[in-house]
């Protein structure tokens, strides 16, 4: 089933939920709704499935407006943040509770809901689980049988509120997967929320980039990363670097000293704010760069971080490289080093108002080079 | 953490003092509750198993304990459906008045016992409010088991209130919103959902209603008129025999009293327990 939202608009009080929200969902697709606590993200989600009423606009499902229809009446599957299983029943009673509850004409016999019960767990790999009570589950567990109790009705979107908020590491990353390669069989079109950007990118074919009500970006999980609209959008995707620089001519300035240079007139002169992410910073190979100090410097794993400072201002920026990458025996403490810029995003400075929503264009200017080096 | 500071000890509980908080948990039972209680088994040993049988058995006797532990028992149960149903009204609207509303609950657990029986033989003598209007319609109320029944109901809603009411506060409108979410009517909510997921909490107020309201005196004999064979309630009878002097006899009724309220008490345990059990350990 396809979606059609439009102007969407939801206060509470004097809080702008959501404040015009445009957004097309195609049939079974993957969507997350990505942004941070108050950015809206649950209110859409809620307002999709009928747990919460538009003030204004439109929500269509196959073309048919459902902003007025009742929770009950949209066959939506809505699997809560905590899960919302009911506690005094069995794993087998939450998942047929769907089943059961349906108007008599419609309801299939007992035997045959049982037997759709066990499917559904069956296919949430909770076999042998049936008569479980919810407190005797694992959060996972839990979140599972809360999946296939919202698919027992067949839903026409499946609807995920921070489906792993509350799920340590190891099973959230396990739950993705999971999650992903059902929606691949089911073929439901699924909307999840969340504020964790390595989740949404991870597990969604869009993503929809949410700020103070208002939809900052939509796009594939390379656009919005490769091509941030906004710089909220770029910092909200990964660490960021800013750097307070001038573009003159084509040449972007930082302390007084040429960092980048423009392939061509994207921004105008004048200040402008490069957006850079830790990663994208390599040791310069005589040309151009950012001249830094070194200042500190910690090995997790499989990158190193070092903290830097720029010559001339001190102000910190810093770096991320794979440990085995042939720049990182130059980090040491107080080495003076010329960082390249492999790729940034430049921005003009304040160009966001406090409430910006309206969707007015944000990003003016934009330097993307790809290295393979 | 000063727990953790100090070099080990003998116990190996994390929460120190163990010993002496047991030490003093077992004293004061015994004297606040165990003693006084042996005292009365005791006390009516003195009449020996047949004479313990004969007191007991009495018609005047069964009588009375019919009528204090019946009477309790339908206070209560009128209490676990209509208790719960003014914890709900509480919990889920917002009305004016409501903080009045909810102080008024404690009213009877506040009310000394005689001013509310006082209070309510008024209301319910032919001759008051309500009794005039009943009587009416052909019921008598006051000075009949029936005036028990009131009184039982009276003194025993806020216990059914105060148990269900937190429950219902930490029951969170996410059940209700997936129940709707998944095609429950409003009514198939509440009868599926709420009520199974306030069970538990109802039972505890029942039985707390209950052992209240059969040990009750003060608020019932003035309603209850006391008719022999009628309306004279067990905690009554065992003052009548204090006041013959027949020590041994009133304590014969108070462990007939202690035994049914003991083996009602541990039968609704036991239903708990099994509750507990299938819902795991959720609460």
């Amino acid at each position: 089933m396809d979606i059609q939202i439009r102007k969407l608009h939801k206060s509470f009080g004097d809080f702008n939920a959501l404040a015009g929200v445009d957004l097309d969902i195609a049939s079974g697709e993957l969507i997350a709704l990505l942004g941070p606590s108050g950015s809206g993200k649950t209110t859409l989600l809620r307002c999709i499935a009928g747990l919460e009423f538009p003030d204004r606009g439109e929500i269509r499902f196959d073309g048919e407006d459902v902003a007025e229809r009742p929770v009950r009446e949209r066959r939506v599957g809505f699997v809560f943040q905590h899960y919302a299983l009911f506690r005094h029943m069995s794993v087998l009673d939450n998942v047929a509770f769907g089943l059961r509850v349906r108007e008599r004409r419609e309801r299939q016999p007992e035997a045959l809901i049982r037997q759709r019960a066990r499917e559904l767990i069956e296919l949430v790999q909770l076999a042998g689980l049936e008569k479980r009570y919810p407190s005797q589950l694992s959060g996972g567990q839990k979140q599972r049988v809360a999946l296939a109790r919202a698919l027992a009705i067949e839903p026409r979107v499946l609807l995920l509120d921070e489906p792993f908020g509350a799920l340590d590491a190891r099973v959230r990353k396990d739950l993705r997967q999971w999650l992903r390669e059902l929606h691949r069989r089911t073929g439901y079109s699924t909307l999840f929320v969340t504020h964790d950007q390595e989740e949404a990118l991870e597990l969604a074919d869009r993503v929809v980039i949410m700020n103070h009500g208002a939809i900052e970006q939509i796009g594939s999980v390379d656009e919005v990363y490769e091509r941030p609209a906004s710089p909220f959008v770029f910092d909200f995707l990964g660490d960021t670097n800013v750097l307070r620089a001038q573009v003159h001519e084509r040449r972007v300035q930082f302390d007084g000293a040429d960092i980048a240079v423009l392939d061509g007139r994207i921004h105008p002169d004048g200040a402008a704010d490069v957006h850079v992410r830790p990663g994208d910073l390599r040791l310069g190979d005589g040309g151009i760069g950012l001249d830094v100090v070194v200042q500190s410097l910690q090995r997790t794993g499989p990158v190193v971080r070092a903290v830097v400072q720029t010559s001339g201002s001190k102000a910190p920026v810093r770096v991320e490289w794979p440990h085995l990458h042939h720049d990182v025996p130059a980090l040491r403490p107080g080495a003076q080093l010329r960082l390249r810029l492999l790729q940034f995003s430049l921005y003009t400075p304040q160009s966001r108002p406090p409430t910006s929503s309206l969707g007015a264009p944000i990003l003016i200017g934009q330097e993307r080079r790809r290295d393979h080096a | 953490m000063s727990a953790i500071a100090q070099p080990r000890r003998r116990s190996r509980s994390i929460i120190p003092g163990f010993n002496l908080s047991l030490g003093f948990t077992l004293l004061y039972l015994s004297l606040i509750v165990l003693i006084p209680l042996s005292a009365i088994f005791i006390e009516s040993a003195k009449l020996g198993w047949h004479g313990f049988l004969d007191t007991v058995l009495a018609p005047r006797v069964l009588a009375a304990l019919r009528l204090s532990f019946g009477a309790a028992l339908i206070g209560a149960t009128i209490n676990a459906v209509f208790g719960t149903l003014v914890a709900w009204v509480l919990v889920r609207y917002r009305f004016a008045g409501k903080r009045l509303f909810d102080a008024l609950i404690d009213l009877p657990f506040a009310l000394p016992t005689a001013v509310a029986g006082i209070a309510l033989t008024t209301l319910y003598a032919t001759n008051g409010w309500i009794g005039a209007w009943l009587a009416g319609a052909g019921i008598k109320v006051a000075y009949t088991p029936l005036g028990v029944i009131v009184a039982c109901t009276f003194i025993g809603l806020p216990f059914v209130v105060r148990t269900v009411q937190p429950v219902l506060e930490d029951t969170e409108k996410e059940f209700e919103e997936a129940a709707a979410s998944l095609g429950a009517t409003r009514l198939q909510t509440v009868l599926r959902v709420i009520v199974p997921t306030v069970l538990p909490a109802i039972v505890t107020g029942f039985t707390l209603a209950f052992a209240r309201a059969a040990g009750e005196y003060g608020s019932i004999i003035f309603i209850a008129g006391n008719m022999p064979m009628v309306s004279e309630i067990a905690p009554l009878l065992i003052v009548i025999k204090l006041e013959e002097f027949d020590y041994a006899g009133a304590s014969a009724v108070a462990v007939a009293m202690l035994s049914l309220s003991l083996s009602l008490l541990l039968a609704i345990n036991g239903l708990q327990l099994w509750m507990r059990r299938r819902h795991g350990a959720a609460r």
